[in-house]
């Protein structure tokens, strides 16, 4: 297990080091590059030529990419073009809002996904199963973008239900412990604080989690109805095992295994969705700096720390779905 | 003895490409004959035959042009008026005086265009790097199964929307094709990976071992019976694609990254920016394209779910 471990991080290290290459090259190699970014598509040939030469640009792309992973390593990202303020500060104070959110629509995916996917399953082919069956369908089939907006238009303007935008009430002054808004305020006691953040919270983390819903209900479903019709189900039932019995350790546990890697993925997918949500509600994580950073003039020191750390993020992910899934597994030894 | 071995291997070899069942109906005819039966299938091609049918006529359908501005839309238009339904325009205006209805139907085009290529484009891009993956055992055929699972894994190593962001932001003038190209870019190594995996299922199983214990060379056992019986997923995943491919360019558009043409109306870029950016003046703007964009997207999602089930060999009777 140990050597497996290993060699899959050494393959993700690999992996992160191609990825941090290609878009070194990329961000720099096609028009409308970092120069041009920051003068404009008017400035003089000489004002470019000396930016270039003051960014480094005119070295050769190794050296410039040697020094790129020397200030990865270190944490160094240089300073955003649009606020001046260095990039990992900047990421750093838009972390734990991406977090919060995403966890957020994890727990609303899996918590209501899986029971969904089980009772659709239990009542294959009736009206039960049929509708949530056509909810997946339909939670697929709408841009989130568009079902944020729905959401927000319908649920904030004429009802007040919910906030419109943002993480917290203007004029709520709450103690910073975590940056994650909803637990410092349970930590610290600031409890109307805790539930303005979880009010804010509701209708991003339901936007964000309708199309990983929709598909962990749809793989649950699916594989439940599989491992039913399996002779080991069929055995069980022969032996007399009681019901709950059959259906806990036979039928979930085993179908819960295609349902692991859809959730592993569908988490790393969270951070894509997140750049469209978190543009409809102004939520103010990576999602909006990766929107801000390419909206207009691009922002390219953010745009390329976001990249890499998201990446990071998603292959760390990964990692511990395919870890994990030899502990559910026995007979699966990932090698 | 060297003729009736070689009379007993062809004979075996002619049985091992055939199918296991009697009376000889091959797996996608048999398919097919159960897709036509499934009403889910029929809904989901009802759905994509009335979209193409809405494209291909789309000059005699549309009742303007939709690139004409009309005098009687632009007389009130303001940014916080778009006029409504009126007489000839039953759909009203869009924001700048064109008519909202036949700017649907001709998007339909456009969004069939995007849609098309961009899946085609991944698809073949796909099926090149994974049938490359998958088909050759031996040390060399391992080492290029290495090389390229670990490019898709650097292209897998990004949410697929940051990716096709990723891919647009760096390019200084968006158009049409960088969303296109994009967004097949997203779903090449999606189909290298499922076609490779199927592939490699296809190589360990009995009838391949079958033909290959009795001395059928490698590339017709590859091309025989290894791909035709590979393909089938990844046929589904193409239609399936083409769903997510439509709602993939309209985010792109939301992010302001989409094809900056303003003549061209692509429902994904209908409802991207100007949907959302007058949706408190005219909400249709945004709904009438989601609703176009969500029935598309549902009817390709219903065929290929529905052809998915017929080619799973588990449901033939």
């Amino acid at each position: 297990m140990l050597r497996v471990v290993v060699r899959r991080l050494l393959q993700m290290v690999v992996t992160l080091i191609a990825l941090s290459a290609l878009i070194f090259v990329w961000l720099r190699s096609l028009p409308g590059g970092p120069v041009e970014a920051l003068l404009g598509e008017r400035a003089t040939p000489e004002r470019r030529a000396l930016l270039t030469k003051a960014l480094g640009y005119d070295q050769p792309i190794w050296v410039q990419y040697g020094k790129f992973l020397e200030r990865v390593v270190t944490g160094n990202f240089g300073n955003s073009i649009r606020s001046g303020d260095s990039v990992a500060a900047t990421i750093g104070r838009a972390f734990p809002a991406t977090i919060e959110l995403s966890v957020a629509a994890l727990i609303i995916a899996v918590g209501i996904g899986i029971p969904l996917g089980y009772l659709a399953a239990r009542h294959r082919g009736r009206i039960l199963d049929n509708v949530i069956v056509v909810g997946t369908l339909l939670g697929i089939a709408i841009p989130i973008f568009f079902l944020g907006y729905l959401l927000k238009d319908q649920l904030t303007q004429g009802l007040h239900w919910f906030p419109p935008s943002g993480r917290q009430s203007v004029g709520i002054d709450a103690t910073r412990v975590t940056g994650f808004f909803v637990l410092d305020g349970l930590l610290t006691r600031e409890f109307d604080a805790a539930a303005d953040a979880l009010w804010h919270l509701i209708l991003p983390a339901v936007t964000l989690a309708t199309i990983p819903l929709a598909v962990i209900t749809r793989i649950t479903r699916g594989s439940v109805l599989e491992v039913l019709g399996e002779d080991y189900v069929r055995t069980a039932e022969a032996k007399g095992l009681r019901t709950r019995t059959i259906r806990g350790r036979h039928v979930l546990r085993n179908a819960l295994l295609p349902v692991t890697t859809t959730i592993g993925l569908q988490t790393g997918a969270l951070l894509g969705g997140a750049i469209l949500t978190e543009r409809v509600y102004n939520w103010g994580g990576l999602g909006s700096l990766i929107s801000d950073s390419i909206t207009g003039s691009r922002d390219y020191p953010v745009l390329q720390a976001l990249i890499l750390l998201a990446a990071f993020v998603f292959v760390v992910i990964n990692l511990i779905v395919d870890l994990s899934y030899a502990l559910i597994d026995p007979r699966v030894r990932v090698g | 003895m060297k003729p009736v071995t070689q009379h007993k291997i062809e004979k075996l070899e002619r049985l091992a490409a055939s199918t296991a069942e009697p009376g000889g109906v091959s797996l996608l005819r048999d398919a097919s004959r159960r897709l036509a039966r499934n009403p889910v299938a029929i809904v989901g091609a009802v759905i994509v035959l009335l979209f193409i049918l809405v494209a291909a006529l789309a000059p005699v359908i549309a009742p303007h042009d939709p690139v004409a501005r009309y005098a009687e839309l632009t007389r009130e238009l303001t940014v916080d008026n778009i006029p409504g339904a009126q007489a000839g325009f039953p759909f009203g205006s869009d924001p700048l005086g064109r008519d909202f209805l036949s700017r649907l139907v001709y998007g339909s085009r456009q969004t069939l265009f995007v849609g098309v290529v961009a899946t085609a484009l991944g698809l073949a891009v796909g099926i090149a790097l994974g049938t490359s993956a998958g088909a050759f055992p031996g040390r060399l055929g391992k080492w290029l199964d290495l090389g390229i699972m670990r490019v898709t894994d650097v292209m897998l190593a990004l949410p697929s929307l940051l990716l096709a962001v990723t891919l647009v932001a760096v390019v200084a003038r968006p158009s049409q094709w960088t969303v296109i190209v994009a967004v097949a870019l997203v779903n090449v190594p999606i189909f290298a990976r499922l076609l490779r995996g199927s592939m490699l299922a296809q190589r360990e199983s009995d009838h391949v071992l079958a033909a290959r214990a009795l001395g059928v060379r490698q590339g017709a056992i590859v091309l025989r019976h290894i791909l035709p019986n590979s393909v089938g997923p990844v046929i589904v995943q193409a239609t399936l694609t083409f769903g997510t491919a439509i709602i993939e360019a309209a985010a792109l558009s939301f992010l302001g990254l989409g094809d900056p043409d303003i003549n061209r109306a692509e429902w994904g870029q209908m409802l991207g920016v100007d949907g959302v950016r007058y949706l408190e003046v005219r909400p249709e703007l945004a709904y009438y394209p989601a609703i176009a964009i969500i029935i598309v997207a549902l009817g390709f999602t219903l065929l290929g779910e529905a052809m998915r089930e017929a080619l799973d060999p588990k449901n033939r009777r």
